[in-house]
């Protein structure tokens, strides 16, 4: 049998950590290929030594059966192998065809022919159905497009073998199918794919086969026809887990958000809030289900105080929070659990320790008269790395190099440990796996069930679904509807979240 | 597994090192194809130094205006600011102090002399107080702002020192000795150097700088912002007012290096026509120091070695003091390539490791 790749013994250590230990993985020529692993299981730093951005200390990589050094990126390319990153690397200034043709441009007589490269962005294009308009600038295209664009920035580079790191985590279920159906396309192409996913549903929807890895070793490497999700769930975290999510009984209390007739305008000046009101009672966890770019962003920073309202009143635990500072609604018992973890919920230079307590290191016992105590630091670091099962070396570790999955626990663990009567949780798994999902919605309920209010922003209609006592539906800036999630169903709240009020409501 | 580790650890190290290696190196090939012995050279600058209290002295004394810009300029580095108006700050930190010392002359010296210096580092901060403003407010960049205030402060120091100020020779009177920081005794032992109690000054700035940033919730915030204003500012921080205040932090620590020189080496100040460039040194003192405040005092201590063992050079192995110059520069060209010497540090490891 041909292995398009075929990565022997791999072994990378870092400080405090094995991240790769022993790992083979053998990729079939035309198969998409899922690696499968817990968050910090080093399926990143695997990928990132086949691109070449890691050297290994042990190991030996075959490409299409040959024995190949990959000393950079480069090289990766010259063998065909290309990377589509979680972490987009695009110019947002630029064009789409720009950026595809960057760094590799087509020329004549050194000048740059933009019409070929408008072309040759059109044909690819074209070829695997993307659906993309090379001559849009990047800022002005969705993440989902973004994406396409590193998909075509690989294919016009040749490349035969794709790897894909999470490309799912930050797309909505829509854009999740079509990528779904363009990798398919791909591989009917010829090309290999290696696909890292933390769900489930999407192995089994997409892939061929699975290596599943547990803590820089591989656990067991299968076709896809020859398991279950259940048992590749078991076979990933080691124990039985609940994919399942129950929720606890609903016993609402008094208001403890309430928001009413808010406007909020985005950088452009449109109004993306529009007279909105809404409100979350202690005891409660509120869903907002809605499409992306439907004023979901803008009302959960409103509320946080880093948005202004043009109009509008927010009031939290009974005060008036409207267009206060940060911090003086963070302390009126306001957590926040924001979307984008590495821009605005981690400074990513610091340690795990500083991050930690970037909420509380102003206050007792953190420091006293603007003198910080570093043991406290220390202490509350260890308790909560611990507590909260966070992956990490040590609590003086950059929150950098941690794994994207532990980056999202130190986030959790920071605003969920100072147990706000009020937590905001925007995508708060996004990227997560399922033990560590089961973990977190496991905190959310508890929150719920010591009587605070949770108001959960999620593109997952699963977890909304599950998770909620109740489910405001956000359309164009407006609640259009609040509903039951045990009366309801994914159908009627994809119909809901399109703006179609009244056929879902006789449906 | 902790082999990495080690190396990661080393190379931070190692690139300040290598530098100055290089540099020292390439300076020595240059002393041979102009028919000087490299050897002789540098030996006579550490046997100056270490050897001759005289230049030992001189060589402290030029470390406290640089160590103190090279600190201006890590501070501002540490919360994401690249201050180049340190020169600007250092001249009007200068002039503040020896006017303060001058018009209150009087006081005793338990207030006048602290006071000068004091007044000198606001003044200081003052000038930088303002870009800081501009930028938080106005997104005006820090690099444009610093460097034009760099020019206001060249010319506006002139002006005053001419129409208010003005002693023969160019220059201010000199400060009464109540506000001096000279001393006989520091110059007796050093055998007549202008060696002066500034040290002092300086040391402690160093653990104030420490201090501040890794001690403080002030320092936690000010290095927070500047690895990431988004993150900051999602924390409840307020980014604008941790610029101002790093900006205005810095330009004190750039006024207190000109106080230093006011009050202590020359004791007067004169008009000037061009920099001195001891805030432009600052840069690359910070840079060499990879701006830590231990790392500014080693790289003060080298670069003010240089400077004053190069003069010594000359009359012992004739060659050009200009030469040392070069050497710095070449020192600070490595470090800034320093990504380079990482790249092929670890490439040449690689390598060796698989053959
Ligand atoms: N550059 C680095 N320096 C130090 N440690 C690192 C570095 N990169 C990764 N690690 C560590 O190696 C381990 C594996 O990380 P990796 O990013 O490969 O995990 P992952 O399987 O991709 O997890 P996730 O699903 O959360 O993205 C983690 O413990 C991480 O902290
Ligand atoms: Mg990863």
């Amino acid at each position: 049998m041909a292995y398009a790749i075929e990565m022997k013994h791999i072994r990378k250590a870092f400080p405090g950590i094995v991240a790769n230990d022993n790992i083979t993985l053998q990729v079939k020529e035309g198969e998409i290929h899922a690696l499968f692993g817990e968050n910090g299981a080093g399926k990143s730093t695997l990928m990132n030594i086949l691109f070449g951005l890691y050297q290994p200390d042990e190991g030996e990589i075959y490409v299409h059966g040959e024995k190949v050094k990959i000393t950079d990126p480069n090289d990766a390319n010259r063998l065909g192998i290309g990377m589509v990153h979680q972490h987009f690397m695009l110019v947002d200034k630029f064009t789409v065809a720009e950026n595809i043709i960057l760094g590799k441009e087509p020329s004549h007589l050194g000048r740059l022919n933009m019409a070929k490269a408008v072309k040759i962005a059109r044909d690819l294009s074209d070829k695997y159905g993307l659906d993309i308009d090379p001559l849009k600038k990047v800022e002005d295209i969705s993440v989902g497009m973004q994406q396409r664009v590193e998909i075509l920035k690989t294919l016009y580079r040749g490349s035969n073998i794709l790897i894909f790191d999470e490309p799912t985590a930050v797309l909505t279920p829509i854009e999740i199918k079509e990528l779904i159906q363009i990798m398919k396309r791909l591989v009917s192409e010829g090309k290999s794919i290696i696909l890292i996913t933390h769900k489930l549903k999407e192995i089994f929807e997409a892939c061929d086969s699975v290596t599943v890895i547990r803590r820089g070793k591989v656990i067991d490497s299968m076709a896809i026809a020859d398991t279950n999700p259940d048992d590749l769930a078991n076979m990933m975290v080691g124990r039985k887990v609940n994919t399942q999510i129950n929720n606890t009984a609903y016993e609402p209390k008094g208001k403890v958000l309430d928001i009413r007739d808010l406007t909020v305008l985005d950088s452009r000046r449109v109004k993306v809030v529009n007279h909105l009101s809404l409100s979350v009672h202690g005891g409660e966890i509120l869903g907002i289900a809605g499409v992306d770019g439907n004023g979901q962003e803008e009302l959960v920073e409103a509320i946080a105080g880093l948005r202004k309202a043009s109009s509008g009143t927010i009031e939290i635990n009974g005060q008036d929070m409207t267009n206060h500072k940060g911090r003086k609604i963070t302390e009126n018992g306001f957590g926040y659990i924001p979307e984008d973890r590495q821009k605005d919920g981690l400074v990513l230079d610091f340690t795990v320790g500083e991050n930690l307590a970037l909420q509380t290191y102003y206050r007792k016992p953190f420091a006293s008269s603007g003198i910080l105590h570093p043991k406290v630091f220390t202490q509350q670091a260890k308790q909560l790395i611990e507590e909260f099962d966070v992956r990490t070396p040590s609590e003086r570790t950059l929150a950098r190099s941690l794994s994207g999955g532990n980056q999202q626990k130190v986030i959790v663990a920071r605003e969920v440990s100072r147990s706000p009567q009020l937590l905001v949780a925007a995508q708060p798994t996004r990227g997560l796996d399922i033990g560590a999902i089961e973990f977190i919605h496991g905190k959310l309920l508890e929150e719920k069930q010591m009587g605070k209010a949770v108001l959960l922003v999620s593109f997952e209609l699963d977890e909304v679904l599950h998770l909620s006592d109740r489910i405001a539906v956000i359309n164009e800036g407006r609640i259009i509807d609040i509903v039951n999630p045990k009366e309801t169903n994914e159908n009627e709240l994809g119909l809901l979240m399109a703006g179609h009020k009244k056929e879902a409501h006789q449906a | 597994m902790s082999t990495w580790f080690r190396k990661i650890n080393w190379l931070t190290l190692l690139i300040p090192v290598i530098s100055v290696f290089l540099g020292l190196l390439c300076g020595a090939v240059i002393m041979l194809a102009g028919g000087y012995n490299p050897l002789l050279a540098y030996g006579s600058i550490i046997q100056s130094i270490f050897l001759q209290p005289y230049y030992g002295g001189e060589t402290i004394r030029a470390m406290i205006p640089l160590v103190l810009s090279g600190l201006a300029v890590a501070f501002a580095f540490r919360t994401g600011l690249f201050n180049i108006g340190v020169e600007g700050q250092l001249m009007a930190g200068w002039l503040a102090s020896v006017a303060c010392a001058i018009e209150l002359d009087g006081l005793p010296k338990v207030i006048l002399l602290p006071l000068s210096i004091i007044v000198g580092g606001l003044v200081g901060g003052l000038w930088s107080f303002l870009p800081g403003l501009l930028k938080a407010r106005f997104k005006v960049h820090e690099v444009i702002s610093t460097i034009m205030m760099n020019y206001i402060a060249l010319y506006s120091t002139a002006y005053i020192i001419k129409n208010f100020l003005y002693t023969e020779g160019e220059r201010t009177p000199t400060i009464p000795s109540s506000a001096s920081l000279a001393s006989n005794f520091l110059a007796t032992i050093t055998q007549g150097s202008r060696l002066h109690w500034g040290f002092i000054v300086a040391i402690i700035a160093v653990v104030v700088m420490w201090f501040l940033l890794w001690r403080t919730t002030m320092g936690f915030e000010l290095r927070s912002v500047g690895f990431s204003p988004d993150a900051s500012r999602y924390a409840g921080m307020n980014v604008s007012r941790n610029i101002i205040l790093s900006m205005t932090i810095s330009g004190v620590f750039a006024g207190l290096a000109g106080a230093m020189e006011g009050l202590g080496t020359y004791q007067y100040m004169s008009i000037m026509s061009s920099f001195s460039g001891i805030g432009f040194n600052g840069i690359a003192v910070a840079l060499l120091g990879m701006n830590t405040p231990i790392g500014v005092v080693l790289s003060g201590a080298l670069f003010a070695g240089l400077q004053t063992g190069g003069l010594t050079m000359q009359s012992v192995a004739g060659v050009p003091t200009d030469l040392i110059q070069v050497v710095i520069a070449l020192i600070i060209f490595f470090v800034g390539s320093s990504y380079a010497i990482k790249w092929i540090w670890l490439r040449m490891s690689r390598k060796g490791r698989k053959s």
